[in-house]
């Protein structure tokens, strides 16, 4: 228990990636869906980077700055969109939004 | 010994501060959250030796996003609590529980053996900026300029769509104009 | 010479796909024009070929390749010889004929094109069976016919006693030819090949039952489409269509086609003559049984029908008996005088406004003489006496059943002749002499167009010298193929005796119809007697028919039916019904809702992580699983 090996990492990331699952699922207004969406990335940068340290190969590392970077051009236009979709019907509900309805 | 108490710490305060946003019903105490276990994940980075991916977290995630994030919120007003319809919390909670555990069990499970090759090894001796550095601009430069231009084009995108007329500038408009603006947005 | 064999094989095809193309718009004259050239076309080619043939050649060709599978090797092949031009001539000549007549007759017709492209494909059809080489090309010639004689008899659809009659034509057809596909399928399981020569070559060494049960079944197919006992009602009603198509199919082409094909076959029937006497035994009681039902009908194609009917019981006993020589030149005769018959009685009809009771016609001599002469000598020719054609077909069968010690055949064909020869004048008489009767009903006859006239004279001209001008060579060019029996009793004054003995018979018959029917006095008595109404009624057997065949099958197939809704239309609604169900129940899964779709990636994720955990389980621990199933 005292020596931290790769598998606790690999445990940790999987915890919190269900909770970011337990979140997409439950969350029916598209800022907090928004909010899990960060947390399941997150909890693969651990990943990714626990890897990388316990393999010694800078691969991971790279991946997860890659991902960062994505994350944050996706919030951008995510709330843009968020915003658009506001000014227009004035509610961010979730089961509002059914215009997809196949 | 400090690795494994600053592991179980940094752990159970992660976990929690990821909990609460996703089960408060409060919009501003989960933004709260989630900025709090950014912060607590770039700990984790750390602990892990990878400084550069630790402070770009802080930077980037704790600081830009969550500055983004807290921008979203003004269409909220804030006080009032989020009314979710929830749908059946059971399948929810069994979902991802059966996910996690079949995934701890993956991982848990002594599988993937010994032999695995690193690409891009790590260099030692030298700090963990400067490696970084020297794998980027070399082995993913190509990756890394197409980032670039991927973020210049959500910057324009954001600006496009959520901003407001740009040919207009209130400081080159008289005062009454400016008012009779006001008062076409306020009726 | 080959050119010419396909020019008559193929000419009418062209005349009836060129007609086909008009045969949804409005009557042109053109189609029947084209059609009646074409098949000129094709009787001047078989003319060309019949004089190669008198000089001893004989034509086999090729065409292609139809079946080459396995050891079955079945060619489109045609072969001309002397049995095949003496058909073609007959199917050739009454064709042309027919055509031009028909032009005349469906003047009226909205469907004048369709008529002309169907009277075609029907020539067509023949000329395939008849000049085909092996017994698939006839078979498909058969069903050919088959199906055109269903059109034509069918052809104005639009009465329902014509499309029933069509059927019961067609489907009596099929029973007697799934007979003849069980003969011929005998005959290739037991000698290997269909095509006649590899038949005629291998038979005599066959095994006689063998050879007995091929002839059986192959004569019952002859017998459904020549309409023998009991395959012949069909006959009497195809009479429900136009009156060219009776003169053409029903009386010279395509009954005879079971004729043709008994004589085509000889080398089998020579080696099984115990099927011959049956085969002539039935011709004789047909020949009889017919007459007795013409006796006493009162309409006018029907009668004709019936001596139709009666004559190929004649061509049956010579084959059977074994001239078949004889058979296929009163075949040839018979087609003369009998199509000529039906279109003088279509020339009457037309007069009569369609009407077909002879008692309300009479003394339409005076107004129809070129028809009135037409009939009667074709009637004369048809009674059997000198010089007509009939005389030295007819009384030559006579003679073959005397010469092979047949009493009871010969007495049977004398008889029969007798009745022949009263019946056909009986209608003669009725329709052309004594009182005016139609003048009570209304009518208006008037002579037909001279151009019909004029078309029906060859067959006038060849009824009357096709005997004494035409036996001797086609004697002498048929016994090159079959069987030459020289059917002379030898005893001239038994000859003498028999001759002049069987023309007072026929003459007393005549005389006789002319003093009952001059003045057509109906007899009331006689009518509602017990024998009058049992011909009268075709001695009740297409009633039996309908009560003991057709109503059960009726019933059997409503059950049927019953069965096949509830368990297969059941079945496949069942199978949609399912992809229905599912349908409704699971369209909910696409609600537009962004979350409850969130939540279904969730779920597929944990399923195929299950899959995968399951399939990691096994694939590491495989030995221990083998071990725990027992290997």
């Amino acid at each position: 228990m005292m020596e931290i090996t790769l598998t606790h990492y690999l445990v940790l990331s999987t915890v919190l990636f269900s909770i970011g699952l337990i979140g997409v699922m439950r969350r029916k207004n598209l800022l907090m869906l928004f909010f899990a969406t960060e947390i399941l990335l997150n909890s693969v940068n651990i990943a990714l980077v626990a890897i990388s340290h316990f393999y010694g190969d800078f691969t991971g590392q790279m991946f997860a700055f890659f991902i960062i970077a994505i994350a944050a051009s996706e919030v951008a236009v995510g709330l843009g969109l968020l915003v658009l979709w506001f000014k227009r019907f004035n509610t961010i509900d979730l089961d509002n939004m059914t215009s997809m309805k196949g | 010994m400090f690795e494994a108490a600053a592991f179980y710490l940094f752990a159970f305060l992660t976990i929690s501060m990821f909990w609460i946003t996703v089960t408060t019903k409060h919009a501003l105490y989960a933004l709260t959250a989630l900025a709090a276990g950014m912060i607590f994940i770039s700990a984790f980075f750390f602990i892990l030796e990878a400084d550069f991916m630790g402070v770009v977290q802080l930077i980037v995630y704790s600081g830009a996003v969550m500055a983004l994030y807290a921008f979203g919120m003004m269409f909220y007003d804030t006080t009032r609590e989020l009314h979710e319809k929830q749908g059946n919390n059971t399948l929810v909670f069994l979902l991802s529980g059966i996910s996690a555990l079949i995934v701890v069990a993956m991982v848990a499970a002594p599988l993937v053996g010994g032999n695995v090759e690193a690409h891009y090894p790590i260099v030692e001796g030298v700090g963990n900026s400067q490696a970084i550095g020297m794998v980027l601009f070399t082995k993913y430069l190509v990756p890394f300029e197409v980032a670039a231009v991927m973020l210049l084009v959500a910057m324009i995108a954001g600006i496009v769509m959520a901003g407001k007329k740009m040919d207009e500038s209130f400081s080159e408009l008289s005062e009454d104009e400016i008012d009779t603006k006001n008062a076409e947005v306020i009726s | 010479m080959e050119m010419y064999l396909y020019i008559a094989l193929f000419a009418p095809l062209v005349g009836s796909l060129t007609a086909g193309l008009f045969g949804a718009s409005k009557k042109t004259l053109f189609t029947g024009v084209f059609a009646s050239g074409m098949l000129f076309a094709s009787f001047i080619s078989s003319l060309l070929l019949l004089v190669q043939v008198l000089q001893g050649n004989t034509y086999h060709v090729e065409m292609m390749t139809w079946i080459a599978t396995g050891g079955l090797y079945v060619p489109f092949g045609f072969v001309v010889n002397s049995v095949t031009v003496t058909m073609m001539m007959v199917v050739t000549t009454v064709s042309t004929v027919v055509h031009v007549y028909a032009i005349g007759y469906m003047d009226h017709d909205k469907a004048f094109n369709r008529f002309f492209a169907y009277l075609s494909a029907f020539v067509f059809s023949m000329m395939v069976l008849v000049m085909s080489d092996n017994l698939l090309g006839l078979f498909i010639g058969w069903e050919g016919v088959g199906v055109c004689s269903w059109l034509l008899i069918g052809f104005w659809y639009h009465k329902e006693s014509a499309t029933w009659a069509a059927n019961e034509a067609f489907i009596m057809n099929r029973i007697a030819d799934l007979a003849m596909l069980v003969g011929i399928f005998t005959l290739y399981w037991n000698l290997g090949t269909i095509s006649y020569e590899g038949i005629f070559a291998s038979v005599g060494t066959a095994d006689h039952t063998m050879l007995v049960v091929a002839a059986a079944f192959l004569f019952v197919g002859a017998m459904g489409k020549s309409a023998q006992f009991p395959l012949h009602t069909w006959l009497a009603d195809a009479m429900e269509g136009p009156t060219p198509v009776s003169a053409l199919i029903h009386a010279a082409t395509m009954v005879t086609a079971g004729v043709y094909l008994v004589v085509r076959m000889n080398p089998l029937y020579d080696l099984v003559p115990e099927v011959g006497i049956v085969i002539a035994s039935l011709g004789a009681f047909v020949a009889m049984f017919a007459a007795s039902m013409a006796l006493v009908n009162r309409d006018m194609k029907r009668i004709i029908a019936y001596s139709t009917l009666s004559q190929l019981g004649y061509m049956f006993v010579a084959a059977g008996l074994g001239a078949y020589w004889v058979a296929l030149f009163h075949l040839m005769a018979h087609a003369f005088f009998k199509a000529l018959l039906f279109l003088g009685a279509g020339n009457v009809m037309h007069a009569m406004s369609d009407e077909l009771d002879p008692f309300k016609m009479g003394g339409l001599g005076k107004v129809m003489p070129g028809t009135f002469w037409m009939m009667t000598l074709a009637s004369i020719a048809l009674a059997g006496f000198f010089p007509f054609a009939g005389f030295f077909s007819k009384d030559l069968i006579l003679e073959v059943a005397f010469v092979g010690h047949h009493p009871i055949l010969y007495t049977v064909l004398l008889l029969t002749a007798g009745l022949t020869a009263f019946y056909s004048f009986r209608l003669a008489f009725l329709i052309f002499t004594g009182e005016e009767r139609y003048k009570l009903f209304g009518f208006h006859p008037h002579e037909a167009y001279k151009y019909m006239l004029v078309a029906m004279s060859p067959l006038l001209v060849l009824a009357i010298i096709a005997g004494f001008l035409f036996k001797g060579t086609y004697y002498e060019m048929v016994t090159a193929m079959l069987p030459a029996g020289e059917y002379h009793v030898h005893n001239p004054i038994v000859y003498w005796i028999m001759t002049i003995g069987t023309q007072l018979f026929v003459g007393g018959a005549v005389l006789y119809a002319w003093i009952k029917y001059k003045n057509a006095k109906v007899d009331k008595k006689v009518e509602a007697g017990f024998f009058y109404q049992l011909l009268f009624n075709q001695y009740y057997i297409p009633k039996i028919y309908d009560e003991v065949f057709s109503k059960p099958y009726a019933e059997l197939s409503k059950m049927f039916w019953k069965l096949d809704n509830a368990v297969v239309d059941a079945t496949v609604d069942g199978i949609a019904g399912v992809f229905y169900g599912t349908a409704k129940k699971t369209h909910t899964m696409q609600d537009g809702n962004l979350s409850s779709m969130l939540k279904w990636m969730v779920v597929g994720l944990v399923a195929l992580l299950v899959s995968a955990a399951v399939f990691i389980g096994v694939v590491t621990n495989a030995d221990v699983i083998m071990k725990l199933l027992g290997h």
